[in-house]
């Protein structure tokens, strides 16, 4: 049996989670495999609405903001064991996206940005100056997940930072294959076509709203998924989540590997999370270089990294 | 009567600048269809600029004067080594584009000049003037001034002028203009010079009395972009608009509600204007080729 490019994007991605670890020397390395898997979650997500649907969101570290404090305030207000208040967070973020997808998603292009833009700007505002709730600017304690404890009791023992690695990692991959499939099955090609054309798609019977809105509500998941997974991993959590820099990030990793390819979302996601490590030598230069960077490949590889370079790939052999 | 009167007169002093910074963007959008989020940085370096100028001895109009042309220049070097070479890719990759160079331009200020706050002093001193009962600076009345002979002087450009028109002309129809003779590329080379050296008049009015710093670019861009959004992309009238109300809705939600949630409170008001007007207060209706 040939395998398909779904299936072998998979592997490669799973061979690389699997074998990256024997190469690292101390668990420093594990904790930054695992940001890069928790942004490049949250970027699949993005990948399914910009890529897939066409649709800028300059506003989903909103949702990343809601995971995250669902996990921080669920627990103490609600007495929600941490798993079940990432699900509330989940559902939560699924449904606001839903409510204002409806009549953000009827705007197009730069209007989007700017709504979007305002959506995630009011909820760091919420998270910031509800201090009595949620500890504003300076943060908020997230209880311990507690599966780590679990797993040791049957025998199991990871340490801290190879759990999270392990545990990020199965979710980036459960994210990857649903993205994946998404992409081949009728919907995603529904959300492809009206990608190129809305008008097209309506005339050949895409109901355009509904798509956009489905996609809209699922990278709010993904988002909100991965925000959740960064406040318990860190077991604190600030507003900066939700920030404007971090939407701005989490679009960047987006594009810079490649808008509608799910593997350039890793790609993207670990330059752009690789980048500062590598970069603190030249701290002084630090944002000079990141902003090149950005220029550099939106210029000279407009498609990004990913799918540019894979083309090269092709082009020679 | 009073408090109103104060709120109005410090909403229409900022909104002044945000009209500004708006029409920075209304200027490259019509010319290039990019909206240019790097808008803020030309406000940081009309401010940086001019301090560390006079800081060096010059005159303060002079530095004034240097900041601006220092800001055209490197608005002509977006548009000449970044903007025209990414033509025609899509609206996520210029926003990526013009957000890195507004990183790689706080980067570099940060680098050529320093982190701290600055301030120089405002024209006619730091007194204020009191109007029934409300307090103003004597800057702020210059802002105002500033921001009301610009929008003149420019409706006067792009009315009467031929090279107004060909700007005009070329952000109607790239084609038919390039057929009349019009040279596209120096309209829009002119229109980014044009947008820095406003946005960076906007940093040296305001500076007295908010201070500069390296780092004050994103707020001023996105406000600019918001209010430019708010009156309808690509129409003067709708920046002028679009500004002015934001500023007057920022400071009147500051009295009146809560200052923490002025922004949110603006936001708010965007998002209902583009719910009932996707095009904004004063946009055109776009039609779509298919």
């Amino acid at each position: 049996m040939r395998l398909s490019s779904k299936h072998l994007t998979l592997l490669i991605l799973a061979a690389i989670v699997l074998v990256a670890p024997l190469g690292f020397p101390s668990n420093f390395y594990y904790r930054i495999g695992s940001l890069i898997f928790v942004n490049g979650l949250a970027v699949t997500g993005l990948v399914i609405l910009i890529g897939f649907a066409g649709q800028i969101s300059l506003g989903h570290a909103g949702f990343a903001g809601i995971g995250a404090y669902a996990c921080a305030l669920a627990p103490q207000y609600l007495g929600l064991h941490p798993a079940l208040a990432m699900l509330l967070g989940t559902a939560l973020s699924a449904a606001i996206a839903w409510l204002i997808g409806r009549p953000i998603l009827r705007l197009q292009g730069y209007y989007l940005a700017v709504a979007t833009l305002g959506f995630g700007i009011l909820v760091t505002m919420v998270l910031a100056n509800e201090a009595p709730i949620t500890g504003g600017p300076d943060g908020h304690d997230v209880p311990e997940l507690g599966l780590r404890k679990l797993l040791e009791t049957i025998g199991i023992d990871l340490s801290n930072a190879q759990f999270w690695y392990a545990f990020t990692g199965l979710f980036l991959l459960a994210g990857a294959w649903l993205a994946l499939n998404l992409h081949d099955s009728p919907s995603g090609r529904a959300l492809r076509a009206l990608h190129d054309s809305e008008i097209a798609a309506r005339t050949v019977g895409v109901d355009v709203a509904r798509y956009k809105l489905s996609a809209f509500v699922l990278s709010a998941v993904y988002a909100s998924l991965s925000g959740s997974l960064l406040a318990l991993m860190n077991k604190f959590i600030t507003p900066d989540a939700a920030g404007f820099l971090h939407s701005i990030e989490l679009v960047t990793m987006t594009v810079l590997g490649g808008a509608s390819s799910v593997p350039g979302a890793v790609a993207g996601a670990a330059l752009l999370t690789l980048l500062p490590q590598v970069l603190t030598a030249l701290q002084d230069y630090e944002h000079m270089i990141l902003g090149l960077i950005m220029m550099l490949v939106m210029i000279f590889m407009p498609a990004g990294l990913v799918p540019s370079l894979s083309r090269l790939l092709r082009g020679r052999t | 009567m009073t408090e109103l009167l104060q709120f109005v007169l410090s909403g229409v002093t900022v909104g002044a600048v945000y009209a500004l910074v708006a029409l920075g963007f209304t200027i490259i959008y019509n010319a290039s269809n990019v909206v240019n989020f790097a808008q803020g940085e030309f406000v940081m370096l009309g401010g940086m600029v001019t301090f560390f100028a006079w800081q060096a001895g010059l005159p303060l109009p002079l530095a004034a004067a240097l900041a601006i042309l220092a800001a055209a220049a490197v608005g002509v070097a977006l548009n000449k080594l970044a903007v025209e070479r990414a033509r025609g890719a899509p609206v996520v990759s210029l926003i990526i584009i013009t957000i890195g160079a507004s990183i790689f331009l706080r980067g570099g200020a940060q680098l050529v000049f320093d982190k701290q706050l600055h301030r120089f002093p405002a024209i006619s001193g730091d007194e204020p003037i009191n109007i029934g009962g409300a307090t103003i600076l004597p800057q702020g009345l210059w802002v105002i001034a500033g921001a009301a002979l610009v929008f003149a002087l420019l409706y006067v450009f792009f009315t009467r002028t031929l090279t107004g028109k060909a700007i005009l002309a070329t952000a109607n129809n790239r084609v038919a203009a390039r057929l009349v003779g019009i040279n596209t590329d120096h309209m829009m080379t002119l229109s980014f010079a044009l947008s820095a050296a406003i946005g960076a008049l906007a940093g040296v009015l305001m500076t007295p009395i908010t201070l500069t710093s390296y780092d004050l670019g994103v707020a001023y861009a996105l406000k600019g972009f918001a209010a430019a959004m708010l009156g309808g992309m690509g129409v003067p009238a709708g920046a002028l608009a679009g500004g002015l109300l934001l500023g007057l809705i920022e400071a009147l939600t500051a009295g009146y509600i809560s200052s923490v949630y002025k922004d949110a409170v603006a936001f708010i008001v965007i998002l209902a204007v583009l719910f009932a007007m996707p095009q904004g207060l004063f946009g055109r209706k776009s039609t779509d080729r298919v």
